[in-house]
């Protein structure tokens, strides 16, 4: 459902993705691994328009995405974003910031987005705080009502952009067991992770980026217990054995 | 300062009808201004080029001419141009205008200081701009504006004293004209000095209470 083919984005002069040419199918979950400044997360940023790019076309169920044309909204209420710092909306409650976006951008009846809204907090572990602001929560329970404002827009798919490495190591667990069973109930997800072990156990395919290009991709146990090219080889060696 | 009280009895009726115009001619160009400020800073964080540039501009030449200018302005100059203001009507214009350039400045600098994740969460669940701003930025603006937009209250308070000059009879002309009829300069204007003081320690209040809320954050 999510197509990219030949997508090159540079900024200024650096060219940071160098043709990247992939596709993730419907209830498919993949990883993208690599080094810091390959052009991760700016892949997750082109696919739902908060970037532009320069060449290439990328599209979601046919529909091109192309941040300027008014489209993107439609893009965007398909396919959700949870980022790196959360971003919750600190002067909303909890419930508030994840019925936003259906309420005002969907406009949904307001009795159904509460209901909807509520459940969704539960399912993320965190109905006895919908009413406390972000800011009061820890970083892993900000990140699961992240999880949840993605989920309220009903999308056909989530972007996460390195969803834990703002965590501390110990809250990490929560948010990937949340990941897990978004997984498991079937949701399409692109996942930008340093987390080798969840990318082994849930995900589907593993895209190895580095210097802007797929240097190699594959099924995620073939590619993370046997990497065929040096690169993979190298990177995840210094991943799994710092020391 | 010989019989201060007994002239403060007397002259405080007519000192108070300035007041009365003061506090007319204060909230009158604050709301204008703070129309104005708003518009041109949603025009300069636009993202569109022309919009930012006009803004800008017209931020500059607001800000480049004295403030009794642009009274003068408005009162002497318009009705050769065939538009004629009242005296109050020049007053409330002039100082909208003048100060739109200083809040339009306070509201950017609120509106930039918002995170940028803010603007991609926002994005990401298929805001627009107006939406983004009006659910997202803005309010969280608000907290970081209001303290500087306290002390604009200030001192558009004690600025609409300028109107004295295109003969609007607020506080300062009344002073004025009491005094020179009546050679007690010095009980009258230390009467409209307390009184502008008095009018201003509420707001100066106000924006100590304003730095605390957004000092806790």
């Amino acid at each position: 459902m999510i197509e990219l083919n030949d997508v090159h984005k540079s900024f200024g002069q650096v060219e940071v993705l160098k043709g990247i040419t992939a596709s993730v199918q419907k209830g498919e979950v993949v990883c993208i691994i690599g080094p810091s400044g390959s052009g991760k997360s700016t892949i997750l940023r082109c696919i739902n328009g908060l970037e532009s790019y320069d060449r290439g076309e990328i599209s979601v169920e046919g529909l091109k995405v192309d941040r300027d044309a008014s489209s993107i909204v439609n893009i965007r209420t398909q396919v959700s974003m949870v980022f790196q710092r959360f971003n919750l909306f600190p002067h909303r409650t909890v419930l508030e910031n994840v019925i936003e976006g259906p309420l005002f951008v969907k406009k949904e009846p307001r009795a159904q987005v509460y209901e909807r809204g509520r459940a969704l907090l539960a399912r993320v572990g965190l109905a006895e705080k919908a009413d406390v602001h972000p800011p009061q929560l820890s970083g892993g329970q900000q990140q699961r009502v992240a999880i949840a404002r993605a989920l309220a827009m009903q999308p056909k798919a989530i972007l996460f952009d390195e969803p834990t490495s703002a965590l501390d190591p110990e809250l990490v667990g929560d948010v990937l067991g949340v990941m897990r069973k978004l997984a498991d109930d079937g949701m399409t997800m692109v996942v930008v992770t340093h987390e080798m072990g969840f990318a082994r156990d849930v995900a589907d395919r593993v895209l190895f980026i580095d210097g802007g290009v797929i240097v190699e991709q594959g099924p995620a146990k073939a590619l993370l217990n046997q990497p065929q090219h040096p690169r993979t080889q190298d990177f995840l060696r210094r991943v799994l054995h710092p020391l | 300062m010989k019989g201060f009280w007994h002239d403060a009895v007397e002259f405080f009726p007519i000192l108070m009808s300035g007041v009365a115009l003061t506090i007319v001619v204060t909230i009158g160009s604050l709301l204008l201004s703070t129309a104005l400020g708003l518009i041109w800073a949603m025009m300069r964080v636009s993202g569109i080029k022309a919009l930012s540039m006009l803004s800008a501009s017209l931020i500059n030449v607001i800000r480049g001419i004295p403030i009794i200018v642009l009274l003068f302005y408005l009162y002497f100059v318009m009705p050769d141009l065939g538009v004629t203001l009242s005296a109050l009507q020049a007053a409330i214009l002039g100082l909208g205008i003048a100060y739109s350039a200083y809040q339009a400045e306070n509201f950017r600098a609120g509106i930039e200081a918002i995170d940028k994740g803010q603007i991609e969460a926002a994005q990401s669940i298929g805001m627009g701009w107006w939406l983004t701003m009006r659910r997202v930025v803005l309010p969280q603006a608000v907290r970081i504006v209001l303290p500087p937009y306290g002390n604009v209250m200030i001192m558009m308070l004690k600025d609409s004293s300028q109107a004295s000059t295109i003969t609007v009879a607020e506080l300062a002309l009344q002073g004025k004209l009491i005094a020179s009829s009546t050679f007690k300069n010095t009980n009258v204007f230390t009467m409209v000095a307390l009184m502008y003081l008095t009018m201003s320690i509420p707001l100066i209040l106000l924006v100590r209470h304003f730095e605390k809320r957004a000092g806790k954050k």
